[in-house]
């Protein structure tokens, strides 16, 4: 992923600053320079991020003994092609990435709702010490979840939500980090654009939403996919709130294939690539619209 | 169509008040332009009228109702920013459409209600011909020029056709052969719908040429109303008399020496009007109402700026800088340095008190 990032990343206002003024021959070399020395540079970052990545896919097909025998190699050896389906049936993937799939779709709408709603009265609404409670809500980005995980899931015991839903999604329906990426989003919007929806006819309610959240799109839409992944990768939290085999998400899932199978690592290994897959589509599906959202930070209207 | 008047209409920031008790009534169906030097408070002025500002004190009316507390939703008022404020994820037709889509609107003196898709085509068809958008109208705002843009905003407020128009500096965007075009298609569209409009500006030239009647507002507060003719012939202060007018009236310092007559310096400078004898007073000459050759006005030649199909002199009357317009058939330029003597009919001379800069003739 990060790999992609620099890509995407395009090089070429570097290269045009050096070479394209110039046009001339040496240009050209050192613009060809550049190029190979660009080319090779994200190379071996993108080495450096697939590795372990291949690593997995390589201990996931191949048998353990036989792989330790050889001297743990780069390369599968002896490959059992149907460890997915047994990683899939054994560690009950299909059921426990149902559940993270619900669990993470809750978190996700509800963030994106609550980040639009929050984000817009910061933006555009007046009211009594906003910027302080602006303030409060940034200062919760840097408490890490370690810091706030007992509290909190001593609260979701006293509710008597542990392995529930509302245990794991309720403490994640709003978030500063959503909260900060859209109002940046807004405030890009000029002020008359609100006035003349106002002269128009509209509330804000409708500003909002045939206004300011389409013009916003991209920022809106990669603010969805960071929630998305965030959630569906989350470990530490429904670790502690789930302590029943049927509420463990598909990542808690993973520890216990991995656990239930010492002798056999490869079936975890292969469990652990089946709950990517998921994450790993929806990245390449909206990988532009991730990227775009986060890079362009606002909207010029 | 309404009127709008403001009754001693205050509006204060903070600390800052940008319009000062104002009073104004503007006409059901005028076309009143709001001049004045940048920050006097007219945006504020005209926000008011639209309900985007609210009011600290004095009471605002749009035809009869009283609005101080009417939210600009609920007020049937169109406006163009000097931003445009197009919505860019929105075609033009889109644009245009908007507000068709959110209020109720009468329909051949029905009771207002919501417009139907068709109605809404109908409508939004009609204002984008008559600005001649029609071509365009599938694009996005990012891909239109200024004038274009400009004139999607007209559409937009035109499709309503509201009580009163609201224009926050239409045309300061636009080059000076296209706001001169628009000007006239601003005038003629006045003419078409036969609304109140209410146009903001501070360049004179718009006011002068678009106004019905025209206020000149400084420092947040009123210093004339009326039609632009009556405005520059007779300036009701200084503020007014150097304001309205390119080059700017020529003012000098004198004192009344005998009735109808000011001292300044060497010079003496008849006027029409009754002043007390003795009184200290500024005297507007403006630039086009003097003559070089024969006259009273003693006044030595500074610079001359020639200009192509007339020249400006500048010279020194009595300390005063002043303006004096020479066609440039009118025969040779002044030597700098040269003594000159200025002509002007009598019925031409402002005069002003220098204390309160009232006028006084
Ligand atoms: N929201 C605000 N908060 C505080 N002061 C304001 C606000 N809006 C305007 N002012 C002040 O009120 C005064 C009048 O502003 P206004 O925008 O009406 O001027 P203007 O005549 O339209 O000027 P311009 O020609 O530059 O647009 C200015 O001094 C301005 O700084
Ligand atoms: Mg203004």
């Amino acid at each position: 992923m990060a790999a992609d990032t620099i890509t995407l990343n395009d090089p070429t206002p570097v290269l045009g600053a050096s070479g394209a003024a110039t046009g001339t021959l040496p240009g050209k070399h050192a613009r060809t320079a550049k190029n190979v020395g660009w080319y090779v540079l994200l190379s071996l970052l993108s080495l450096v991020v697939l590795f372990p990545v291949w690593m997995t896919l390589v201990r996931a097909l191949s048998t353990p003994v036989a792989y330790v025998n050889e001297g743990l190699p780069l390369y599968p050896v002896s490959v059992e092609w149907d460890i997915f389906s047994r990683a899939f049936s054994e560690g009950e993937l299909g059921r426990r990435m149902w559940l993270s799939a619900i669990v993470t779709f809750i978190i996700a709408a509800a963030q994106l709702i609550t980040s639009i709603l929050c984000a817009y009265a910061f933006a555009f609404l007046r009211f009594p010490f906003k910027r302080l409670v602006f303030v409060v809500f940034m200062a919760t980005l840097m408490l890490p979840i370690e810091v706030t995980l007992i509290p909190n899931v001593t609260t979701i015991r006293n509710l008597g939500w542990l392995n529930s839903y509302e245990g794991l999604t309720v403490p994640f329906l709003a978030t500063a980090f959503g909260i900060f990426l859209i109002r940046q989003g807004f405030m890009g919007i000029p002020k008359d654009l609100l006035d003349a929806a106002k002269l128009d006819g509209y509330g804000h309610f409708a500003f909002m939403t045939r206004v300011a959240v389409p013009v916003t799109r991209p920022v809106v839409a990669s603010f969805g996919v960071i929630a998305l992944l965030a959630a569906w990768n989350q470990y530490l939290w429904p670790r502690a709130v789930v302590t029943v085999s049927e509420w463990e998400t598909v990542q808690i899932g993973l520890k216990s294939v991995a656990a239930s199978n010492v002798e056999e690592s490869n079936i975890g290994f292969a469990a652990a690539i089946i709950a990517a897959l998921p994450v790993l589509l929806l990245l390449i599906f909206l990988q532009r619209q991730l990227i775009r959202g986060l890079t362009a930070g606002a909207v010029k209207g | 169509m309404s009127g709008v008047s403001f009754e001693g209409v205050t509006k204060r920031f903070d600390t800052v008040t940008a319009v000062d008790a104002l009073t104004l009534d503007i006409v059901d169906g005028e076309f009143m332009v709001l001049l004045g030097p940048s920050g006097c408070g007219k945006s504020t002025a005209l926000r008011m009228i639209a309900g985007l500002e609210t009011i600290s004190d004095g009471v605002l009316r749009i035809g009869d109702r009283v609005v101080n507390n009417v939210e600009a939703k609920d007020r049937d008022i169109a406006m163009v920013f000097q931003s445009y404020a197009l919505y860019p994820h929105m075609t033009v037709a889109q644009n245009v459409e908007f507000p068709l889509k959110a209020r109720k609107y009468s329909v051949d003196g029905g009771p207002p209600r919501k417009l139907t898709a068709d109605e809404r085509a109908e409508r939004v068809d009609d204002a984008v011909k008559t600005l001649g958008l029609a071509e365009l109208t599938k694009r996005k705002p990012g891909a239109l020029s200024g004038g274009q843009r400009q004139r999607v905003a007209l559409a937009r407020a035109m499709v309503r056709r509201p009580e009163v128009f609201l224009m926050d500096e239409p045309l300061s965007n636009l080059d000076a052969k296209l706001r001169a075009q628009t000007r006239l298609d601003i005038v003629e569209l006045h003419r078409e719908v036969a609304t109140t409009f209410v146009y903001v500006t501070h360049d004179q030239v718009e006011a002068m040429t678009m106004a019905d009647r025209m206020a000149v507002i400084a420092d947040g507060r009123l210093q004339q109303v009326g039609e632009p003719q009556t405005v520059y012939e007779r300036p009701a202060n200084l503020f007014v008399a150097r304001f309205i007018g390119s080059p700017p009236m020529n003012t000098i310092e004198g004192e009344v020496a005998e009735a109808g007559v000011v001292a300044a310096g060497a010079s003496r400078i008849p006027f029409t009007g009754d002043v007390a004898k003795g009184r200290k007073v500024v005297v507007g000459l403006r630039p086009e109402h003097l003559h070089l050759g024969e006259g009273d006005i003693e006044a030595t030649v500074k610079a001359v700026e020639w200009l192509g199909h007339e020249r400006h002199v500048i010279v020194d009357i009595a300390g005063s800088k002043a303006i004096v317009r020479q066609e440039t058939d009118e025969g040779a330029a002044p030597r700098i340095g040269e003594t000159v003597h200025l002509g002007h009919h009598v019925e031409n001379v402002h005069v002003f008190d220098a204390g309160s800069t009232e006028r006084l003739n």
